[in-house]
């Protein structure tokens, strides 16, 4: 018996590569359902006319999430709601590819450069966070530009940190510096204040369209709450 | 005219339809989900007592649009921002000619802007020609994710987008609004990605390009763009009614906006009618940052910098004539980021 749990767990692992935040947090998975090895997800999305290819990456990255849980041997991913949910969806669960499913509309390797520049990005938010309460702290810039991973005391924002910096494939043993650029340079003690201003705008963007993307949600959807979807922060911090 | 604590303030609405989205002028599918989307971003951010019943957003009256901007919403120039959307709606969501209409009865009340479409090539250019020379646009609104036969969206940076770039610099139409969406070709690429205004605006340093929606959800993008280009302008057509809803992300927004590009190149808009100018410039001219940390390296907003904002700006940009009274009170803040001495550091 395949357990929702594990199911959940896995879909946890899924990003909206925008957002930068869990599918199942941010409340896009609407119905899971489980019959043997069988399992069957419905996803949905704050507009009809969301971006396809962030779409179409989320739906592809579920689809692989539940068929990573032992014992899952069929899974099939449906996107609601969408105007291109019968590209997205065939392409997805035939395995088409985004190229296969949009075909004579791309160019270039299928997503992976877009999956690129958004992992960028969501690493340089996450920096950008941890070195705010460093600073909040009373730590000063020049400091945090000479400092290590290892001298980080551990946090959930801290691991969050972490995860972003592998995937981009850098390095985060415990004498690679704290402060680094997406390709992994060390940021000088000169340029650090600059880079973290660069840094707060894309944070405050990423955050923000977040904010929105969630309301435009509860709106669209009455307020349904997802499957394994969290109470808002303001709940949780109230 | 806003008047409050004995503050003047001029207003300029910089984005305003006069739409037909009822179902007879819906095409499809496509056209249904459009408006669908656009209501759920009214009912989203607007304060109950504004809210619209789906029917009436469909297709508002002139009547409604006439006293929500001026009678009640303190308007005193507002400009119409054409989005054509054929393949969507029959004949078209609004247009140049349907927003003419208000135009030519309320002349001194709107400032109509006009349209191009770069992939009709050669036919595109003459078709351009034709109508700048009907209604004497200065100013245009470009939507790169418009839908075209095949093509699902298009670049500022593109050849005919070039050639009709070229062909406003030779009619005098100095303003470009740009608005990014969601789908372009290819598709596979970030959609919302700037960096083509970029481009163009360093091409055409004698055009001025005002990104709408200050380039939300690509803000970070559009912030550094501003710091290397002097010409590029940040239109706040959707950024505005998250001051009601999630005032401390409009905080945020207006205070990185002000930080990079200054308190001259932004400009204030409502999106009419997704939200109505009454209850934004109420709530800007109150508007201060919240008392937190978050919010330390950000410089107060005064008056000044409110009246910049709310008019002055876009006045300057269309040569509107504002009233000795609501000029400004005191000289230049220099706010902003010096885009004579841009960033040294690579991003």
């Amino acid at each position: 018996m395949i357990e929702r749990d594990k199911i959940l767990g896995a879909l946890s692992g899924v990003r909206d590569p925008e957002l930068d935040e869990p599918v199942t947090d941010l409340g896009f998975v609407s119905h899971l359902e489980i019959e043997g090895d069988d399992v069957s997800i419905r996803l949905r999305l704050p507009t009809y006319f969301c971006a396809p290819n962030f779409a179409y990456l989320m739906v592809a990255d579920a689809r692989e999430a539940v068929l990573s849980v032992p014992g899952v041997r069929r899974a099939r991913v449906v996107l609601d709601d969408h105007y291109a949910s019968g590209e997205i969806n065939g392409g997805v669960n035939e395995e088409h590819g985004f190229d296969g499913a949009f075909s004579g509309e791309t160019e270039g390797p299928d997503l992976e450069g877009l999956r690129t520049i958004f992992r960028r990005k969501s690493f340089v938010s996450r920096q950008e966070q941890l070195c705010r309460a460093l600073l909040a702290e009373g730590r000063s810039p020049l400091e945090l530009a000479a400092m290590r991973l290892g001298e980080m005391p551990p946090s959930q924002d801290l691991d969050k940190y972490l995860e972003r910096r592998r995937e981009l494939g850098l390095d985060v043993s415990e004498s690679a510096p704290l402060v680094v650029d997406p390709d992994g340079n060390r940021v000088p003690e000169d340029a650090v204040v600059q880079h973290l201003r660069f840094a707060k705008t894309l944070r405050v963007s990423i955050e923000g369209n977040a904010e929105l993307c969630r309301g435009l949600l509860e709106t669209r959807y009455g307020g349904e709450r997802g499957v394994g979807e969290r109470p808002e922060r303001e709940e949780v911090t109230a | 005219m806003y008047e409050k604590d004995g503050e003047k303030y001029f207003v300029v609405d910089g984005h305003v339809h006069y739409w037909d989205a009822s179902p007879e002028n819906t095409t499809n599918k496509y056209g249904e989900g459009f408006i669908r989307c656009f209501y759920d971003y009214h009912k989203n951010l607007s304060p109950e007592e504004y809210l619209w019943s789906l029917d009436k957003y469909r297709k508002y009256s002139e009547e409604d649009m006439m006293h929500d901007l001026f009678e009640i919403g303190y308007v005193d120039v507002a400009i119409f921002q054409s989005t054509y959307l054929k393949d969507f709606y029959n004949d078209g969501f609004n247009t140049t000619a349907r927003n003419a209409i208000l135009k030519e009865k309320y002349p001194d009340k709107f400032i109509l802007n006009g349209q191009f479409e770069p992939r009709l090539g050669e036919a595109g250019l003459e078709e351009f020609e034709r109508k700048h020379e009907k209604y004497g646009f200065t100013g245009i609104k470009l939507y790169t994710a418009e839908w075209h036969e095949d093509s699902k969206g298009w670049k500022l940076d593109d050849y005919w987008s070039i050639k009709h770039l070229e062909k406003c610099v030779e009619l005098g139409v100095k303003n470009i609004h740009v608005h990014k969406g969601p789908t372009i070709w290819p598709l596979n690429r970030d959609s919302f990605d700037v960096a083509d205004v970029d481009e163009a605006a360093s091409s055409f340093p004698e055009l001025n390009f005002i990104v709408e929606h200050v380039g939300l959800p690509r803000l970070e993008d559009f912030c550094w763009i501003g710091t290397q280009e002097p010409n590029v302008y940040g239109g706040l057509a959707v950024a505005m009614p998250f001051i009601y809803a999630k005032p401390r992300y409009f905080a945020q927004v207006i205070g990185e906006l002000l930080y990079w590009l200054g308190e001259d190149r932004i400009l204030f808009a409502s999106d009419y009618a997704i939200w109505q100018p009454k209850w934004l410039v109420e709530m800007f001219v109150d508007f201060e940052y919240p008392e937190d940390a978050e919010f330390d390296d950000y410089a107060e907003i005064t008056p000044d910098i409110k009246r910049k904002i709310l008019g002055l700006n876009a006045a300057k940009l269309y040569d509107i004539e504002v009233p000795e009274e609501l000029q400004l009170v005191t000289a230049d803040q220099g706010t902003g980021f010096d885009v004579e001495e841009k960033p040294a550091t690579d991003r």
